[in-house]
């Protein structure tokens, strides 16, 4: 038996639009369930160091966002998982199956010491880190993960891939003694206070019932091998924005020391490349990225406080700094903190004697100009999740040309989506900041509680 | 001798039948090597040298489009070697195919035959490729290219525009790279293998053309590169030339691709100057 007044909502991904969403929702006094692909929330903003135009730390205004998502009685978290299907039923309202993955750890058990990840003997590389630093293969994505609960990659597990060995009869049955094989490692499982390593843990399936649903599933970046005029993906000093983001980071692998991921060496001239792939239609995105100008300004800054003696080049077409107090922002890089903005296009980077050469245009001057860098970041295209288009389908809601979210009217009705009940909000529609997003998910959030209220107000209809 | 047949039309281009001759032969005798039977186009003419850039006026197409109708008589795939013929008969052979008005306008004047875009042009280095596969070339290979560090040079009118031609990624290309893995040689990657030589620049700019190829020359020199390699007959001439003030010894050798493979097929009246790094190697 469904329920045609369901006030429950589901909201699909956390970074800070998703999370902003399900508190609004979840303080109104309405349930809201969350799921998020990763193993803990917040989202591409849980990786940047500080935030534009007010030099926020990120973590730390995020943080209590994160933690009170985690404690709230009204909204049931579910990382780690995915949704699997979607049926509308004739009341209205959405059955919504969501698959867990399997972590291998007992979250009821676990109470989130971290001694596992401490012993842990493998590494890998983080894609969390963006390929600048490493994490343990049981793992959280950071110390202030929400929830604060493990997981293990199963692909890199030494325990569950000897384990899978033996059981498919790739690696002996039986030990120098006779005895049944063991897997190896398993330090873990060993270590932990309270046993709550799990190998037998299999994905699992719930089924939830809501009545409206944001989604807020967020952007990706454009690959750095989508560049290799760039040296993307080749050279090791040519990093993207989000990699820089995590060298600037206090909690980042390098505790917030900008260095080169070659050599560790400080760079001393770093160059800047707004619009790497962005408004190039014939090898890039058509669009503009909207956020790089302005987190570039923010970056080379950063940098400057990092390296004081250090030089700062950023390449641009043109500074599209639209929003309060952001024009001036840029202005307090050029003038304050000496970066040598260049109007024009880098043609070509690559490496030359242990050093980047950067060949562009400077439009202004009319010339060509070679750059010789330390270290080169690439702001690169923001474009949509890739499962983006697989998600939005499953609510039959549409993707546009470069596969963002399609709005039920993008004046009018910008977080509405064309299906009933199901609302939209965040980067998923289109390259945005943080205001902007956080403003959209408000905007979602109060859509969502309009219809709650008036299923709430019909309801009582009936019954009176 | 039992083979898959495979003939193509070839088209030599006016330098190859002038001053890259060698280009010409080592091309043929690898060709016929691999059994890739080369049948020249008869009566073939100028490829008319450069694109038109102004496509307003059909008759630009003129050369290019009498060399099409004559391969489209024989039926077959039409093979190139010089990266500048390729250019300009891809492009003009592209332009036509998407412009059937401009097509229409150019046959009223051709009297051939008409121009029904029938015709694939193609380069050896992408039959190479794309119809033999690197694994039968490597299978030639008598003498693989061991220890010969070679710079693949793509120059720009081989790969660009990147949509018309059809053959590789100019920004990441890889085809010259896989052909020297498949001799044996040592392909090394360098900043300039896909920039301009300075082309015609050397009658109208010749400083220019000497600093663009002296360029290209260093950055191949720096990644540690004994000879360049390449698969255009103006890149050769240039880079050649604008070493000539050099000490012989001092000069970096500059070789067509069909050379290179001359060498390692065991063909060395046809290996230009591989064969004797080769030797020394």
């Amino acid at each position: 038996m469904t329920n045609p007044s369901c006030t429950t909502a589901l909201v699909v991904g956390a970074g800070i639009g998703g999370i902003t969403a399900a508190l609004d929702i979840a303080n109104s006094g309405f349930q809201v369930v969350m799921v998020e692909r990763e193993p803990s929330i917040g989202g591409h903003m849980a990786q940047l160091s500080e935030t534009f135009p007010t030099l926020d730390c990120s973590q730390c205004i995020m943080t209590p966002r994160t933690v009170e998502v985690g404690h709230h009685e009204n909204i049931r978290l579910h990382t780690y998982s995915e949704i699997e299907s979607v049926r509308r039923e004739p009341s209205g309202s959405y059955r919504v199956r969501i698959r867990r993955r399997a972590a291998y750890v007992d979250w009821e058990k676990c109470t989130g010491c971290g001694v596992c990840q401490e012993k842990c003997p493998f590494k890998v590389e983080s894609a969390f880190e963006r390929g600048i630093g490493q994490r343990k293969i049981i793992y959280t994505l950071s110390p202030q993960a929400v929830p604060n609960k493990p997981v293990i990659d199963a692909e890199h597990c030494r325990y569950l891939q000897s384990k899978q060995d033996i059981e498919a009869g790739r690696a002996p049955a039986v030990d120098k003694q006779g005895n049944p094989a063991t897997p190896k490692c398993g330090a873990c499982a060993k270590l932990c206070p309270t046993g709550a390593i799990e190998w037998e843990q299999q994905d699992s399936v719930l089924e939830e019932e809501v009545g409206a649903i944001v989604m807020a599933t967020g952007y990706d970046m454009l690959p750095m091998e989508r560049l290799p005029e760039y040296g993307g993906g080749e050279l090791r000093d040519v990093v993207d924005g989000l990699a820089f983001e995590r060298l600037l980071a206090a909690s980042g692998p390098t505790a917030g020391k900008v260095v080169r991921p070659s050599d560790g060496e400080v760079p001393k001239q770093v160059v800047f490349v707004q619009c790497s792939g962005s408004r190039d239609p014939e090898r890039g995105v058509p669009y503009c990225s909207k956020i790089c100008c302005l987190y570039v300004a923010k970056q080379a800054m950063l940098y400057k406080h990092r390296v004081p003696d250090g030089q700062a080049y950023v390449f641009y077409i043109d500074v599209r700094a639209g929003g309060k107090g952001y024009e001036e922002f840029v202005t307090r890089a050029q003038e304050e903190h000496g970066v040598v903005y260049l109007r024009g296009k880098v043609s070509k980077i690559f490496a030359q004697d242990g050093r980047l050469i950067v060949k562009g245009a400077d439009t202004l001057s009319h010339r060509a100009v070679e750059i010789s860098a330390d270290l080169v970041v690439l702001a690169t295209a923001i474009v949509p999740r890739a499962s983006t288009a697989a998600v939005a389908g499953l609510f039959e809601v549409g993707v546009d040309d470069n596969g963002f979210l399609v709005s039920g009217d993008e004046e009018m009705a910008p977080v509405d989506s064309c299906v009933e009940g199901v609302f939209l909000a965040g980067a998923a529609l289109g390259p945005k900041d943080i205001p902007e997003t956080v403003a959209q998910a408000s905007g979602a959030a109060a859509k969502v509680l309009s219809l709650f209220q008036q299923r709430v107000a019909a309801a009582a209809t009936v019954t009176a | 001798m039992t083979s898959t047949e495979r003939v193509y039309g070839y088209f030599p281009g006016c330098t190859l039948a002038t001053t890259a001759v060698d280009y010409d032969a080592s091309g043929r005798a690898v060709a016929a090597a691999l059994d890739l039977e080369l049948r020249e186009v008869p009566d073939w003419n100028c490829c008319g040298a450069s694109f038109p850039l102004s496509a307003e006026n059909v008759m630009n197409f003129i050369a290019p489009a009498r060399t099409l109708i004559a391969a489209q008589r024989e039926g077959q795939d039409l093979a190139t070697l010089c990266a500048v013929c390729f250019h300009v008969l891809k492009r003009s052979d592209s332009y036509l195919r998407t412009h059937p008005e401009a097509a229409d306008r150019l046959n009223a004047f051709v009297t051939e035959g008409d121009y029904d875009g029938r015709v694939k042009v193609r380069h050896l280095l992408g039959i190479l490729r794309d119809d033999l596969g690197w694994e039968v070339v490597r299978r030639h290979v008598a003498a693989p290219l061991q220890g010969l560090r070679a710079a693949p040079y793509y120059g720009c009118l081989l790969l660009r525009p990147e949509a018309e031609m059809e053959l590789d990624n100019p920004e990441a290309p890889k085809v010259l790279h896989n052909l020297l893995l498949a001799l044996g040689a040592e392909p090394v990657g360098f900043a300039r293998q896909a920039e301009c030589c300075g082309s015609t620049l050397l009658v109208s700019a010749p400083e220019a053309n000497q600093r663009l190829s002296t360029a290209v020359i260093e950055s191949a020199r720096s990644a540690g590169a004994m000879i360049v390699v390449t698969a255009c007959p103006l890149c050769k001439f240039n880079l050649d030339r604008a070493q000539e003030g050099l000490p012989a010894a001092e000069r970096l050798p500059v070789a067509y691709f069909t050379q290179a493979m001359a060498a390692a097929f065991g063909l060395a009246e046809h290996a230009g100057p591989v064969s004797p790094l080769q030797a020394a190697a």
